[in-house]
């Protein structure tokens, strides 16, 4: 287990290797330049640099790409320095820092608010195929499917104001310090984003319980003598989760691109937040920081992920 | 989802058993499955009637498709419901009817008085849980075994179902056994509550020739120590020859002819019996001798030939065979025969 972690946490050294690589250089390739912005603003027309190339020295970007690549990979490698904003005088560590609370508990709460309507549910419905129940869990997952986040979000936030002037709250309070308060901001977003997510997930919980129910050892169970509760519980439900598993690992970089939306309709100061900010300004440090810690984050939920398949499937086995 | 049956009111006035339900363990009468396709409904047990005396071992045999699984699955209300459904019938186990139960009765049964294993070994075990976590269940469910105890009795079912090293194996995994193992497994936990029939639904079919002989040797030895009942399904003549009390000959959904192991080998009354017998391959056979298989198919459940389900394939039909279905009568004492042909003619 110790070793496979350990070989596994360096394969991880390539990936994200090739991955800023990428995000390097694909960020500074969006149209539009960071230059001809800020020369565009008055404040840095009427400032010490006159000409283009001042500012292009200033700013550190009159190198060649691969020297201004190899000039940041260094600071990252060395001091896990991810630059520092061209338009502020502050650390993309401490502008990532400050926001990536935020999103991570957006997040977390939509990933658990998914799973906990999702698996039951899904469970509920393959047991129960056909029945009054699963026709209600299978239309809302149509609808959640359907309906797109952005809109429901929206939604969520204009008809309150127009009819009662009521609008989502979106002063955060430290989790730990207030947690009623801190979960009225982030509940109504999390809902949002988790019922779409929870409608992928049911419909696999419930394709596969229906697969596994069907299966010879479920057979032996009833044959056993055991209560449906505990050949569903015990026996389906177990063997039914190992694919489940996997589609929560791809679902989340697509929750991630959900945040960047919901952050945006409600106002939440998080990474997604920041990042539209940073693209529309071509920040490009903050950009290709936001990009490389959520593909860390990714890539760490996918070897938990792995990590999980261990303790649901026997015959996955790391100490080789 | 597990209410597999639908449960016929017992007339008590006409539907008693037969025979004394004092001498027969288990008393299966008239039973009919259907399974649904739609519109079609396909009679995949077609009023089978028969007895298991205590102790005994009777052989139910047949071709794929001839209803002899869907016939063990309905006794403990197995059947996949939808599409299958027992439509008629009554199974007395120790004179209980089987069929009328709550399915709170019937889970007392299942497991624990009445066992069952089944073909494929390899997919009948649950891949994600430990071979001690399966054996001690029906303990725990049926037997209310104190938990220091239950490690001692599995090893103990392990030892008696003889594979080697058990301390070891008990919390291996079933992907960790070959198929003969996992066999052996089925059979310690169908053991496990001690039950007094067990029904083996072709036991031996997945496993290589010289595994299967163990198991069934296996089987026999262990019913016998506990004096337990068996039906053994199986389509292998072979196996019945060597391990069967009665046998039990099912055709397109019935019983077509049933006797004692030597009633059927040394005088099959029915045609499709005959069939049978003289497509085993015999080592005492001339050389190069072809087996005889038996012409046709056998009939779509679905859509039945008129009378004798077997007419279309019987080298001996006649006109009266494609009008009326035969009964299952006498032909000598307790062996059965349903055909309107005399084969000795």
């Amino acid at each position: 287990m110790g070793v496979y972690l350990l070989r596994r946490l360096l394969a991880l050294i390539p990936t994200l290797l090739f991955a800023s690589i990428l995000v390097f250089g694909v960020v500074r390739l969006v149209p539009g330049d960071v230059l001809d912005l800020m020369l565009s603003e008055n404040d840095y027309s009427a400032s010490t640099h006159d000409t283009r190339a001042d500012l292009e020295r200033a700013l550190g970007l009159d190198d060649p790409i691969y020297i201004q690549y190899v000039n940041w990979l260094g600071d990252v490698v060395l001091r896990g320095d991810l630059g520092e904003s061209l338009w502020r005088n502050t650390s993309v560590n401490a502008e990532i820092a400050e926001r990536l609370p935020v999103t991570i508990e957006l997040g977390v709460l939509s990933l658990l608010i998914a799973l906990t309507i999702a698996i039951p549910v899904g469970v509920y419905s393959a047991v129960r195929q056909e029945a009054l129940g699963d026709h209600l869990g299978r239309s809302f997952s149509i609808i959640a499917l359907a309906v797109p986040n952005f809109w429901l979000g929206t939604m969520v936030v204009i008809l309150p104001a127009m009819w009662w002037g009521w609008s989502p709250p979106s002063i955060i309070q430290p989790f730990f310090s207030d947690p009623i308060e801190n979960l009225k901001v982030f509940l109504v977003p999390s809902l949002i984003l988790g019922a779409s997510l929870s409608a992928v997930v049911m419909r696999m919980t419930r394709t596969m319980m229906l697969e596994v129910l069907r299966q010879d050892y479920i057979r032996t169970a009833w044959a056993k003598g055991l209560r449906e509760r505990k050949v569903v519980l015990r026996h389906a439900v177990k063997n039914a989760m190992i694919p489940v598993i996997t589609l929560v690992g791809i679902l989340v970089p697509i929750l991630f691109g959900g945040t960047v939306i919901i952050e945006q309709i409600f106002r939440l100061p998080g990474i997604g937040q920041l990042l539209l900010d940073s693209v529309s300004n071509r920040d490009y440090p903050i950009i290709t920081g936001i990009f490389l810690i959520s593909g860390v984050m990714v890539l760490v939920v996918n070897l938990l992920v792995d990590l999980c398949y261990g303790l649901l499937d026997p015959k996955v086995r790391y100490d080789d | 989802m597990s209410d597999t049956a639908v449960s016929q009111p017992l007339d008590q006035s006409e539907e008693m058993p037969v025979t004394d339900p004092a001498d027969a363990l288990l008393q299966v009468e008239n039973l009919h499955t259907v399974f649904r396709q739609g519109r079609r409904a396909i009679n995949a047990v077609n009023g089978v009637s028969f007895s298991v005396g205590r102790g005994e071992t009777l052989a139910i045999v047949g071709e794929s498709g001839s209803g002899k699984s869907v016939t063990a699955m309905s006794l403990l209300r197995l059947i996949p419901s939808p599409p299958g459904e027992i439509i008629d019938g009554d199974v007395y186990f120790d004179g209980r009817n089987l069929l009328d139960m709550s399915e709170d009765e019937l889970r007392s049964v299942r497991g624990n008085e009445i066992a069952m294993i089944f073909q494929e070994p390899m997919t009948s075990l649950n891949p994600v849980l430990s071979v001690r976590q399966q054996l001690a269940e029906p303990m725990r469910v049926h037997r209310k075994v104190k938990e220091e105890n239950i490690e001692a009795r599995c090893l103990d079912l392990l030892r008696q179902v003889r594979i080697p090293d058990p301390e070891a194996r008990l919390d291996a995994y079933p992907h960790q056994f070959s198929g003969g193992m996992r066999q052996r497994v089925m059979i310690a936990m169908a053991l496990a509550c001690e039950p007094r029939l067990l029904i083996a639904d072709e036991p031996t079919t997945a496993l290589d020739v010289t595994v299967q002989a163990q198991i069934l040797e296996l089987l026999k030895d262990l019913t016998r120590q506990h004096g337990s009942s068996m039906i053994l399904i199986t389509h292998d003549l072979g196996v019945v020859a060597r391990y069967a009390d009665r046998i039990n000959v099912m055709y397109a959904g019935q019983i077509v002819e049933s006797g004692t192991a030597l009633e059927i080998f040394e005088n099959p009354r029915h045609p499709y019996t005959l069939g049978l017998i003289a497509s085993m391959p015999r080592l005492d056979a001339e050389e190069k001798a072809r087996l005889k298989p038996i012409e046709g198919q056998p009939p779509d459940l679905g859509n039945p030939p008129a009378g004798c389900a077997f007419h279309p394939r019987c080298p001996f039909a006649k006109p009266q065979c494609r009008e009326q279905d035969p009964p299952l009568e006498p032909y000598r004492g307790n062996h059965l025969k349903a055909c309107w042909v005399n084969v000795d003619e």
